[in-house]
Parts: C-alpha cells; structure tokens; sequence
C-alpha cells in the first residue's frame, strides 16, 4: 500500500513538468525565429480588437455622417470625431469598422475549423480504427468532395440558405473535414497496432474509450499544424464571400464586405477604402500562415531541412 | 491502361452523381424551394401555380428523377430576371471564364517552375530568401484584394494595363471564325496580364515552394550525383535530370488546382468585370436567380471534372509509374 501511495504523485506529476518543459522550448523557440512571434503578436491584436471591438472602437462602426463622407485618414469630424483610417462612402469610420471586421473573421475561422475538424476527426478515426466498408465510405465521400470546386458548393448554399454567421460557419467548416480525416486516418491506421493500444485492448477498455482516449491524444499534435494553416484559408474564403455579398447581414462590417463596398470609389481613387480592409486579412492570414509553419517545424524538425 | 480509364471514367460519374444530388438537396433545404421562384408579393394561388409548374408538388424521388433528366438535357428552368432558358446565358459567358481559367493556369506553372528552380540552386542566398518570402506572401493575399491593388497601381496610377475589358479568343474559335480568333488574340492576351495574374498569385508562390522543395530533395539524390560525376553540364543536370523529377508533384496537383483557380475566377471577375461566370454568378445572387446559380455551378463542376480527367489521363500516359 505505502508503495503505491509514494509512487502515484510521480506518475501524474511527470506529464505535467514535462509538457511545462515542452511550452519553454516553444517559446524559446519562437523567439528565435523571430517572425512567428511577431505573428503571434499580430494575432494577439486582432484577438484584442475581435473581443473588445465595442470598446475600444472610437466611432460606432455604423454610425454614418454625410458630412464627412470619403474623409482622409487621420481627418477630424464634427463633435471631435477622428478618422484615423478615413470615411467610407456613407461617412462610417474606416478604423471602428475594421476592429469589428476582425470579430467576424477570427469566429468564422475558429469556429468553422472546429466544425470540420470535429467531423474529419471522428471520421478519420473511425475510418483508421475499423477500416472495411466504414473507412471505404468515408474516404470515397471524401473524394467526392475533393474533387469538386469547393467555393461553387458554398456559394450555391449560401444563394439558397441566405447569408449568416452560422450558415458561413457550417458551409465552410463541411467544406474542411477532409484533410482532417485523410490525415487521422492515416495516424489510427498506424497507432492502431502499437503495444500500447494492443494493451488497452487486453484490459478490456471499451472500444470507444480505446479511440478517444488512448489514440486521440496522440494524434493531437499534426492536427494543430493543419489547424493553423486551416483557419488562414477559411479566412480567405470568407472574406471572398463576403465580397460576393454571401457572407453575414449587410449590418454587421465584414473586411470582405468592405472591400466590396470600395469598389464603388476605385475610380474615385480613395485608395484607404481598399488598402486597410484588404492589409488586414493579408496581416492576419500571414501569421497564420507563418505560425503554421513555425509549428510544422517545431514538431517535426526533419521537414526543416526540407522547406 | 484501358482499366485506368475505365475506372477513371466511372470516378467522374459517381462525382457528376455527387453534384446533382447536392445541388438538389440544396434547393430541398430552403424549406419549400417554390418560394425561391416567385416574387414576394405573389398571392396564395401563383404560389400554387409555380408549385405544379415545376413540380414541386411531386414525392421527393421524383422530383429528383425529373432534376436528373432536365439536366442530362441542360434544362435548369428559364433565368427569373433573363426571361430565357437559364443554361444560355451561361453557356454565353463559359468561353471568357475559360480564358482566364487557362491563362492563370498557364502562369501557374510557366512562373512558378522557374522560381522555384532558380530558389533550390541559390539555397539560403538572398534570391532563395526574396522567393520565399513573396511565396509565404503570396498564399495571404486575397485574389480580389491583389485585383484592386493592381487596378489602382498599374490601371489608375501608371495607366499602363487596361482596368477592364475583354476580347474574345475561344468565341470566334468556336464559331469557326480563326482569323478573327488569331488576329485578337495579342489583344487577348493583353487584358488577360491583370486578372490572370490575380488569380493565378496564390497558385504561383505555393507552386514555387513545391518546386523548391522537391528540387532540393532531388538535387541531393544519387542519379543527380552521378549524372555530375560523368561531366554533364551543370545546366543539363537541372533541366534534364533533376527538374524532370522535381516537377512531378506540380503535375499531380494540376488536376486539383483548376478547382481552385476556379474559384478564383469567380471572384475576380467581379473586380475585373469580366463578362464571365462568375461576375453573371454574382448577378445571378443579387437578384436571386436560382435557375442560374445552379445551371453556372454544374456547368463549372463538369468544366472542372472534364478538365481534371484529361489532366489524369495524359498524367497517366507521361508517367508509367502512375497506376490507380
């Protein structure tokens, strides 16, 4: 009894320094890489102005003024008012509507990557784990999708579901299940014959205990690199649709949606109608992007040699 | 061979399947897709009329059944705002969405090797670095963002690229008219430079570090070693063994990549008002053109499953090692 007793503190308290010690050696990482930590302090502040849009934006993001219609940057208003980033066409501030444009981008990308990767998850696993007709059905589904443009699906249900946060959500997050699938499948296909699993086998574990808890956290780590490299593409698209006008309700500013909007100045050559919109998805998809690929090699630092 | 195609041929049929079920399903998912048809003001009664007329009213199999076979004949109803059979007006802006689809393709892959080629030979200098970063760049910026970057810079500031406009080439081909064909197409190609170019960025920078990257997984390999040892020219071994293997993954991806430059297309045409599919798409969407919408997305997934077919079949001719 008193052996057991001394020796279960160490067992529990060895993973928790050891991922205490993996979370320094990221840092430290990062910091010498340099850019994915800018990109990681970039991402902080889109985060900041996605949470806490409402209070610090100056103006409110639809408040308009036909006063100060298509204002310069760094304009003032009546009433004190001060565009740092201009006036858009109907007088809204530029900088107010771009703090509430990082709101939607970073709920539509997080939210939508759960969505696909809850399902390609479960998918995946069950597809690896049990192989036979199931992994068949799955991964020919899969095929399917693949081998249709994916954008032309999202804008026709879009056309027929009409926009929304949540419809965006759903269309974009179906459309990613794919590559989490084909990805965890192939990580089950490989965990499913390792001693470890054979032994949980052995115990008697329930089958479903044996998936989600003895294989899962093992295949956590890949999933986190597409994960990151995932949220910057559904960006991309949903600042597309939005620009198509399939994104959220015309009401709530979109950085796609004003970029949509700029299109009725070019002519006039109001440049910072287009330009802030626009810098602010590349700003955030790049460090995604770069974050990606910092993570891609931090966790398996034989793809360095390569890329 | 032949059960390659077969069974090739018999994939593209299980997605054409695929396509219609979903765009039928679609439609069912509005609730009762007779409201997509008529006007908000309709009375009680044009709804019903509307319902009969296109079958609505019908158990969902043979709703389907009927879908399927308008569509084998490429019926998808007459356009709400066009007052004309909608696969006309599609069929009338297919040959410009083309253009510009094969164009970005083409730069995809003309611009992309060589940059990456020219990255792997000079590793880690400052060339390789520039290559990169634009190629990390590149994969960030939105299509539509980099077409009214470009517009307002060479268009509107330097005025040296048209802003708008199209001349046809693949048209007056399909008439049969070659001379006008060949005469435009300087002119073709000279409007194509802008939105060709912001379609095709995205697939350029991701080529290009593909390229790369497998140049220089190639380029450390035996073959290339002894095809240096015996003497061979330094650009012979590049060109002829090395970028002759490095190139593969690009080629697998051709197939895929048409998807998304598709995609691209849509949007860009907007900004370009290019007469294609995707700027009569976003027409179609303001208005709520549904026999549109749906005729422009099959049309473009069977474009699409087509172009990626003949892709897998030359693939499979090109290399012996490709089995499926």
């Amino acid at each position: 009894m008193t052996v057991e007793t001394t020796q279960a503190p160490q067992i529990v308290s060895r993973p928790l320094s050891h991922r205490r010690r993996e979370f320094r050696r990221a840092v430290r990482s990062m910091v010498q890489a340099k850019w994915p930590l800018l990109a990681a302090l970039i991402l902080f502040c889109v985060a900041l102005a996605a949470l806490f849009g409402p209070w610090i934006s100056p103006l409110d993001p639809n408040r308009q003024d036909i006063m100060v219609r298509l204002a310069d940057p760094l304009s003032e208003g009546r009433r004190n008012a001060f565009f740092l980033l201009g006036t858009d066409g109907l007088g809204r501030d530029v900088f107010s509507r771009l703090l509430y444009g990082a709101r939607i981008s970073l709920t539509v990308g997080i939210c939508a990557i759960m969505v696909g990767g809850t399902i390609g998850v479960i998918a995946g696993l069950l597809a690896g784990y049990f192989g036979g007709w199931i992994d068949d059905i799955i991964m020919r589904l899969g095929d399917i999708q693949l081998a249709f443009p994916f954008i032309l699906l999202a804008i026709m249900f879009l056309v027929i579901l009409g926009p929304g946060v949540v419809n965006i959500i759903i269309v974009l997050g179906v459309g990613q299940w794919v590559t989490y699938a084909r990805i965890v499948r192939a990580q089950t296909l490989s965990l499913r014959e390792k001693e470890y699993v054979e032994a949980a086998r052995a115990l008697g574990d329930p089958t479903p205990l044996i998936i989600f808890r003895t294989i899962l956290p093992n295949i956590i780590a890949p999933l986190t690199v597409i994960a990151s490299f995932n949220v910057a593409s559904v960006i991309l698209s949903e600042a597309s649709l939005s620009f198509l006008g399939l994104g959220v309700p015309p009401d709530v500013p979109t950085w796609g949606a004003m970029l949509a909007d700029s299109r009725d100045q070019l002519m006039a050559n109001k440049w910072w109608l287009a330009f802030f919109p626009g810098m602010a998805i590349v700003l955030t998809v790049l460090s995604f992007n770069i974050l990606g690929d910092w993570l891609r090699d931090f966790l398996d630092p034989r793809l360095k040699t390569m890329g | 061979m032949w059960t390659f195609i077969i069974r090739r041929l018999i994939q593209s049929v299980i997605v054409i399947i695929g396509v219609t079920l979903i765009t039928f399903t679609a439609l069912q998912m509005s609730g009762d897709p007779t409201y997509l048809y008529v006007s908000e003001r309709a009375t009680e009664a044009e709804i019903q009329r509307t319902r009969e007329a296109l079958g609505f009213d019908k158990p969902l199999p043979e709703q389907y059944l009927n879908f399927l076979g308008n569509l084998v004949q490429g019926d998808f109803g007459n356009s709400l705002s066009y007052k004309r059979p909608a696969i006309e007006s599609v069929m009338e802006a297919l040959p410009a969405t083309l253009e510009l689809t094969l164009f970005a393709m083409f730069l995809a892959i003309v611009v992309a090797i060589p940059l990456g080629v020219v990255a792997s030979l000079n590793r880690g200098s400052a060339v390789d670095g520039s290559i990169m970063t634009m190629g990390m760049l590149g994969q960030s910026i939105p299509s539509f963002w980099l077409g009214i970057m470009m517009i307002m810079f060479f268009g509107l500031q330097l005025r040296i690229l048209p802003i708008s406009g199209h001349v046809p080439f693949i048209m007056p081909l399909i008439q049969g008219d070659f001379l006008r064909a060949f005469t435009n197409l300087p002119q073709t190609l000279y409007y194509l430079i802008m939105p060709g170019f912001a379609v095709a960025f995205y697939s350029i920078s991701r080529n290009a570090r593909l390229v790369r990257s497998s140049m220089l997984e190639v380029l450390g390999q035996d073959f290339v070693r002894t095809a240096r040892s015996k003497g061979i020219s330094e650009r012979a071994v590049v060109i002829r063994h090395a970028l002759r293997n490095a190139w593969l993954p690009v080629v697998t991806m051709i197939g895929l990549e048409f998807g998304f430059l598709i995609g691209g297309v849509v949007v860009v045409e907007m900004v370009f008002s290019w007469p294609g599919i995707g700027r009569l798409v976003f027409n179609a969407i303001n208005q709520r053109d549904i026999p549109v919408v749906q005729a422009a997305v099959v049309t473009l997934a069977l474009v699409f499953i087509a172009l990626n077919l003949i892709v897998d079949l030359v693939y499979a001719k090109i290399d012996p090692r490709v089995k499926l």
